[in-house]
């Protein structure tokens, strides 16, 4: 079987047993809703201030989903000692790494479809420009691709999902930088040009780690 | 052996050495700057604490490369060890940048590039010393703690830009700008190699500590299958 194979096989199974479980984007879009309504109460519903902190209200709901999401994508691989089964696949760590993290791209990609119109609808912005999907493609790739990592790193240690987060978020800052400004930058209808710089911050950052990350995979799961 | 021997002698002696001659420096030789006064002097200690942070996180990128490929504990001991001291050094940088900013910028606070960017590194060498703690057996915190020293150090420079893009208000590099004047960039230098020696001196105590404890370690588990060889 050639690589891209072998990674599907691997995203297809994640996606068969998320159908079947529904563990995952079922219980993080409720989440991520309840997120978005909970910051309503926070800030008030006035149109002014909600344009102010529109863009920050959206990446923090989306970075604690992304925590939530990327968590529960290696615990039940955990639990069930599937783990276990994966690493004895006649595979690479690399087609492991690379499957786990399209899969968690595929559920989180799936879980902001739905929200961002919600949010949108919640608080009467015009989320849906090509822009702002660009933002938050290119964003959504570089969480999974360091919380990936970082999830199985979490998994294998005697805190679990208590690690995710201590270890993802800092990490994330220049993420979560550029995607609050170029959004809030979206969100007033500025042109390509203007958000270029935090798009090159975004597509550099997702470059870098995912290079790094698949190379630095295989030293995590090795027992 | 010999030599190390010599060196651990004599390295304590040459750090208390260059201290007293930087305080010598810090306070009597060097003059009060213009506008800020008397505070200024904290730049002293301030700038080549900062130094040793970011020199202990290289080491520590470093040692964890050189960890994942060799496999030699005694890479695993600079890093952790390095990341221990890279971590009291980030902290007193926060600490003195405040008690700077004070009486400076009137807050003790902002959130400008290189105060957040320091911040954000510290919050990444914390969770490197809470991974190790954290992980069940400690080959395995070994290993998942020069992930994160490897990640860490590569996501520094891609912080710093972010937030640079984000706002700015700390004074620019001063030193090669020709904006300082030739005493302070003397004694600037001075506390620099001092602070350089401390860091040596501190590394080399605490791997030297480490690496006793790990001989303790091994000394129990060999106690340990004795007793249970013996059913006692």
């Amino acid at each position: 079987m050639k690589f891209w194979n072998k990674v599907f096989a691997i995203v297809w199974k994640d996606a068969i047993s998320e159908m079947r479980t529904r563990e995952i984007i079922f219980s993080v879009l409720i989440f991520t809703i309840l997120v978005v309504v909970t910051f309503n109460f926070a800030f008030g519903a006035s149109a002014e201030t909600m344009k102010l902190v529109a863009p920050g209200i959206l990446w923090v709901t989306f970075t604690f989903a992304g925590i939530l999401a990327l968590n529960r994508s290696f615990i039940p691989e955990i639990e069930e000692g599937c783990l276990g089964g994966l690493m004895i696949c006649p595979v690479s760590r690399e087609v492991i790494y690379v499957g786990k993290m399209l899969g968690s791209l595929f559920f989180m990609l799936i879980i902001e479809i739905i929200a961002l119109p919600v949010f949108a609808l919640l608080f009467n912005l015009s989320v849906l420009s090509p822009q702002l999907i660009t933002i938050t493609f290119l964003a959504t790739v570089g969480f999974v691709a360091v919380g990936t990592l970082f999830s199985a790193l979490a998994v294998n240690t005697k805190a679990r999902e208590m690690v995710l987060p201590i270890l993802f978020l800092p990490v994330v800052v220049p993420i979560i930088i550029s995607a609050v400004k170029a959004s809030g930058q979206a969100l007033s209808g500025e042109p390509w040009g203007e958000l270029s710089s935090w798009l090159a911050v975004l597509g550099a950052f997702d470059a870098i780690f995912i290079v790094i990350s698949f190379w630095i995979f295989p030293f995590i799961i090795e027992e | 052996m010999k030599n190390t021997a010599i060196i651990s002698r004599l390295l304590p002696v040459l750090t208390f050495l260059l201290f007293a001659a930087s305080l010598f420096m810090v306070f009597i030789y060097v003059p009060t700057e213009e506008t800020m006064g008397i505070v200024q002097r904290i730049f002293y200690f301030h700038v080549p604490v900062a130094w040793i942070a970011f020199l202990a996180f290289f080491i520590v990128f470093i040692g964890s490369i050189m960890y994942l490929w060799k496999r030699q504990i005694i890479w695993d001991t600079i890093a952790s060890s390095s990341a221990e001291i890279g971590l009291v050094f980030a902290t007193l940088v926060l600490i003195t940048g405040s008690i700077w900013a004070k009486p400076i910028w009137g807050v003790w606070w902002v959130w400008e590039p290189r105060l957040t960017t320091s911040l954000v590194l510290w919050f990444i060498y914390a969770a490197y010393l809470l991974v190790r703690s954290y992980a069940s057996e400690e080959s395995r915190g070994a290993r998942f703690s020069a992930v994160v020293g490897i990640i860490g150090f590569i996501d520094v420079p891609i912080v710093a830009l972010a937030i640079t893009m984000w706002r700015t208000q700390h004074p620019g590099p001063v030193i090669f700008g020709g904006g300082l004047a030739t005493s302070m960039l003397i004694t600037l230098l001075v506390c620099l190699v001092a602070f350089t020696t401390l860091y040596a001196l501190l590394l080399i105590q605490r791997v030297s500590l480490k690496k006793r404890e790990n001989e303790i370690k091994i000394l129990q588990n060999d106690d340990l299958i004795l007793e249970k060889d013996t059913g006692g």
